[in-house]
């Protein structure tokens, strides 16, 4: 450890003149972009709404007992029989739709945030090990992500939900399932090219072992692209669920995330009650876009052939 | 190229093979399959003769050997809703979801490519960047979402459009199809461009990417120095080299449509397969789930294979040998 640290300063400060933190640099670049500025905002935003939402809403959308069906389906603004203003209306029973959003929120984001990092951790786990070993368990690894990623994800998660059935735990299996091979492919396809690289040689000659040289030197040199699929997948992942759930095949009535307060809303919509699946669908409109921005911009920081 | 077939053959077997192993374990092994594979109102002799007749008495390999045999003669067992063979229920269903993907395929070209190539030829003009913003929005937005909200619109507050179902149909050799009337072309417009909405984003962006790059090549120079109309460098030769990439993309891109039009079809309530599926899972009606998952499955297993053909078969750059998928 001590030769490590010693080598490092010596290069990184050569003629004794002050570079600017690599993260640093990082946020300044991420800067650049207005729009992925607004889109990081909301996010965060957003998450705040996720973790708080017990505090901000202003009643629990899961407690029947708080509910009156007498309430049910009123337009944005109306004030309940119990004193409560539905800013976005309520839904069919008499849950204020905002808390609802709120609670929602909670749901769709804990699910995707979930599914995106175990399938983070097998997938890369499993590019890596196919990169670094080479050979046979390379080629059927990546056989296997070849053949899964032929088949659509909407349809993986179909067959997967249709024999499992419905639930958290399930759905977090489908979206992992569905996921995993995007991220093998990203971290082989780095990890390839970082393992010809002198370091990964010095490493070795240290005859360090191998998990030392997987996870130590490897494994962070493969992070930029995957931080950006993670981003992406991330989306992916909220869409897919809220698709899912839409279909009635996703998360249990008891939670509802927002794809099933949309589905809850279809029926009413004919007859012009828009407000219940307009507004989920605008709530995870806007978690979908800013994820994306962000997701574009690192993509643009993080990708040394743009940078000059 | 026999070499490649045969390889590829081997491995969609083998795909199929793992597949029906899961669905058998899924439906067989983790649930009860006495509930599962008798109708819940069958009576206790019925019941005991069914369990003769599907060998649920025998052990777990021999009942897999059996559902392996049945399947692949087309025995899948009988839906419990419709009581008619669950394959012949779904091969009912599949020239509606075909249609649906189809039409979808169409508009996605026949708009998306000439709206992709005005976004190339000028994009810094408001046009350009209009249809660029909504390529964008095209990607982003929920598809399951911007179907309610065309409903909500077309159907609802408009009421130009029907909300549902495929209206009238006209027998083309004994297949029933909507797009040949006025009523059902009505029917299918919603649907088809909600499905669409994805691969004519896409379509925008190929096309857009391909228009730029081809305007600054030397043949369209060469074009324009024989002093050939502006019309006619675009639409001839301009235009011929960008449906290569679109062609190819859009080909890959057809399995999707029919796999996602399950959301579609339930939001239209278009009775397609796709429809059919979400029911049956809401009703546990399994045979057809079963057969559902099987054929699509499959389905998908041939469109793999024929687009890779035909792709080798297009651009005789890609070497069959090196395609790994």
């Amino acid at each position: 450890m001590k030769i490590e640290t010693g080598f490092e300063q010596e290069i990184s400060d050569p003629l004794g003149k002050k570079e600017i933190s690599p993260l640093r640099r990082f946020i300044s670049d991420f800067c650049e972009s207005k729009v992925a500025v607004v889109g990081l905002s909301i996010i965060c935003v957003i998450i705040l709404i996720a973790i708080f939402a017990p505090l901000l809403s202003v009643q629990d959308p899961y407690d029947l007992a708080q509910l009156d069906i007498m309430d049910g389906r009123l337009p944005p603004g109306e004030v309940s029989g119990t004193g409560i203003t539905f800013w976005l209306g309520s839904d069919d029973q008499g849950r204020d739709m905002l808390s609802g959003i709120f609670y929602g929120l909670r749901t769709s984001l804990g699910v995707g945030a979930m599914s995106a990092f175990i399938a983070l951790i097998i997938g890369s786990s499993l590019g890596l090990t196919a990169a670094y070993f080479g050979g046979r368990i390379d080629s059927l690894i990546m056989r296997i992500v070849d053949i899964q990623l032929s088949f659509p994800a909407v349809l993986v998660a179909l067959v997967l939900l249709a024999i499992l059935g419905k639930g958290v735990d399930k759905i977090i299996i489908a979206l992992v399932a569905v996921q995993w091979a995007y991220y093998a492919r990203t971290v082989r396809g780095t990890a390839l090219v970082e393992r010809r690289k002198e370091y990964m040689e010095a490493a070795r000659c240290l005859a360090l072992s191998h998990s030392r040289l997987v996870f130590r030197h490897l494994l962070p040199n493969c992070m930029p692209p995957l931080i950006v699929v993670v981003t992406v997948q991330v989306a992916h992942a909220i869409a897919l669920e809220a698709t899912l759930s839409f279909l009635g095949i996703g998360l249990p009535v008891t939670e509802p995330s927002l794809g099933l307060l949309i589905a809850n809303g279809f029926e009413y919509m004919l007859s012009g009650r828009y407000w219940i699946s307009f507004f989920p669908g605008i709530a995870l409109l806007l978690t979908i876009v800013s994820i994306n921005l962000v997701g574009d911009q690192l993509r643009d920081v993080l990708n040394p052939r743009l940078q000059s | 190229m026999i070499a490649f077939l045969i390889r590829r053959l081997t491995q969609s077997g083998l795909v199929l093979l793992v597949m029906s192993l899961l669905v058998f374990i899924g439906v067989f092994a983790i649930g009860n399959p006495v509930d599962i594979l008798i109708n819940p109102d069958a009576d206790q002799e019925e019941i005991e003769r069914a369990i003769k007749a599907l060998g649920l008495d025998k052990p777990m390999w021999e009942q897999y050997w059996i559902f392996l045999v049945n399947a692949l003669q087309g025995d899948l067992g009988r839906s419990f809703v419709f009581n008619i063979p669950a394959l012949q229920l779904i091969w009912q269903r599949m020239p509606a979801t075909l249609e649906l993907a189809g039409f979808a395929m169409f508009l996605s070209i026949f708009l998306g490519i000439p709206l992709g190539m005005i976004a190339g030829l000028k994009p810094d003009s408001w046009v350009g960047r209009t249809i660029m913003s909504g390529s964008i929005l095209g990607f982003s937005l929920p598809t399951f979402w911007v179907g309610l909200m065309m409903i909500l619109l077309f159907a609802v507050y408009l009421g130009w459009l029907p909300a549902s179902g495929r209206g009238e149909t006209v027998d083309v050799f004994g297949v029933p199809v909507s797009f040949l009337t006025l009523n059902g072309l009505s029917h299918i417009l919603l649907p088809a461009i909600n499905l669409a909405l994805f691969k004519l984003s896409l379509t925008i962006r190929l096309a857009r990417a391909g228009t730029r790059e081809a305007m600054l090549m030397d043949y369209v120079k060469f074009a324009r120095a024989k002093g050939l109309s502006n019309a006619r460098v675009i639409m001839v030769h301009v235009f011929k080299n960008i449906m290569i990439p679109v062609v190819t993309v859009l080909g890959l891109e057809l399995g999707n449509v029919i796999a996602f039009s399950v959301v579609t079809e339930t939001i239209f309530s278009w009775p397609g397969m796709g429809k059919l599926i979400i029911d049956s899972i809401n009703v546990l009606d399994r045979p057809v789930i079963v057969a559902y998952l099987l054929m699509t499955v499959s389905m998908f297993i041939v469109i793999n294979l024929v687009v890779d053909i035909i792709y080798s078969m297009l651009d005789p750059r890609v070497r069959l040998g090196d395609m790994k998928s």
